[in-house]
């Protein structure tokens, strides 16, 4: 497998060792997203305006009560109820939600697939305050 | 939040609004100085030495300091400030663009007026206009005292019920300004945004055609979305060209899918802020006057949304 430099690479290797860690449970019992940049993601977050839905820690205006509040993301067992809370599918469902799960209230977002682990990133290590 | 909002105050981008940021920068220097002055002299009277506290203390220094000095640097100052920012209030040719904007709690009606003052093109919360060139606003209020500012294209001016105010705004090139209602009227008064939008003529004039097209074209039944738009009540608030929405009470939702923002400029206009704010956009905006529609399923949401994203 040839290495792309950067992001890129990092995030094959955590995609490869989530595969691996999960040859051997126990698995870890926190879900973080190293790679991303948090800061990159709460940007995301205000431009988008993904608090006209959800409160989102760390954001002060506004607090969305659409959907569920998004504080301890990264002890949540399932995102929307029903996808298990990996790194890999948050940031999916970040960006394109109806895809992974139909009827979904929550519409695909305008955000790059980079911004999405940002923005990934950002709920795991905020969600966790 | 997003491109212009909110807006910065001390970076003007046409003639109108550089003349007043002028005078803001020379009014803070000259604080400054004063208030430098007044400290030198609070110093030696708690500190200074004999001599000089008893020249602080004299009739001289009241004379100059007290009178002479306030009275020619006002003076001065008020006739500059006159000078300066004389054209602002320069007569009306007649042969500009005219825009009527009426303050609402806690929105925006625009009104694009032809020769005639009649409005040809309604919308809210949105202005287009020519870069390069004066563009005039009727500024009226439906209810409350607003007021009228986009910091980097104008001075502030109030909206005042049972009166027109008129006010000149210009962009010298095409870009995206932020304003902000600047007259506390009640409620969200804070989240009461605007946005300018300045192009070059030619695509001004591209824009300002189809929409003189779209306001004269009746829409054919639009779909589940029309109907729900209907059923739900939303008409009944809200206008949509050419269809049977008729509703003057809320922001005119013709060009929807074409605006960059909701809430009256306060949010970024996408699927997502678009359903949040019609399932609960007392969330968004505490006290605006639209209720929060619980009754909608998710499906529901994203056909309203998706009618709305066409509306352009």
């Amino acid at each position: 497998m040839k290495l792309t430099a950067g992001r890129n690479a990092g995030f094959q290797c955590l995609v490869l060792s989530l595969a691996l860690a999960a040859c051997k449970p126990p698995p870890e019992d926190r879900q973080s997203m190293p790679l991303g940049d948090p800061a990159k993601g709460f940007a995301a977050i205000e431009r988008v305006g993904c608090g006209s839905c959800h409160t989102i820690p760390g954001l002060r205006w506004p607090k969305g009560t659409v959907g569920p509040a998004l504080n301890g993301m990264a002890e949540r067992a399932l995102i929307a109820g029903k996808l298990p809370n990996r790194p890999d599918v948050l940031a999916a469902y970040i960006r394109n939600a109806p895809a992974l799960v139909p009827g979904s209230a929550m519409p695909a977002m305008p955000v790059s697939e980079v911004e999405a682990r940002d923005i990934a990133t950002y709920l795991y290590e905020k969600g966790a305050e | 939040m997003f491109e212009g909002w909110p807006p910065p105050v001390l970076d003007p981008a046409g003639p109108y609004a550089s003349s007043v940021t002028l005078l803001s920068w020379i009014l803070f220097a000259m604080g400054a100085g004063v208030l430098l002055v007044v400290l030198a002299a609070l110093w030696i009277a708690l500190f200074g030495r004999r001599a000089l506290q008893e020249k602080l203390g004299g009739k001289k220094v009241i004379w100059i300091g007290g009178l002479a000095f306030p009275l020619i640097v006002l003076t001065a100052l008020l006739v500059y400030g006159l000078s300066l920012t004389r054209h602002l209030s320069d007569d009306i040719a007649g042969d500009e663009m005219r825009v009527r904007i009426t303050g609402e709690m806690w929105w925006w009606r625009v009104a694009y007026l032809d020769e005639a003052g009649n409005a040809v093109i309604q919308d809210a919360n949105e202005l287009h206009i020519p870069a390069g060139q004066p563009v005039v606003l009727e500024l009226e209020s439906g209810d409350v005292i607003h007021s009228f500012w986009v910091p980097r294209l104008s001075g502030k001016l109030d909206m005042i019920p049972g009166r027109r105010n008129l006010m000149r705004i210009q962009a010298d090139a095409p870009g995206v300004f932020g304003g902000q209602c600047a007259e506390f009227c009640g409620g969200p008064h804070a989240l009461m945004g605007f946005t300018v939008i300045a192009h070059t003529p030619a695509r001004f004039a591209q824009v300002m055609q189809a929409r003189l097209r779209r306001e004269a074209t009746p829409q054919v039944a639009g779909g589940e979305g029309a109907r729900l738009f209907d059923t739900a009540g939303c008409s009944a608030c809200h206008r949509i060209a050419g269809t049977g929405a008729n509703g003057l009470a809320g922001p005119d939702l013709t060009y929807m899918g074409a605006r960059r923002t909701i809430g009256a400029g306060i949010m970024p206009n996408n699927r997502g802020t678009l359903m949040g704010w019609i399932a609960n956009s007392q969330a968004i905006k505490p006290n605006n006057r639209m209720p929060p529609y619980r009754v909608l399923s998710s499906e529901e949401l994203t056909t309203l949304a998706t009618y709305l994203e066409a509306q352009k």
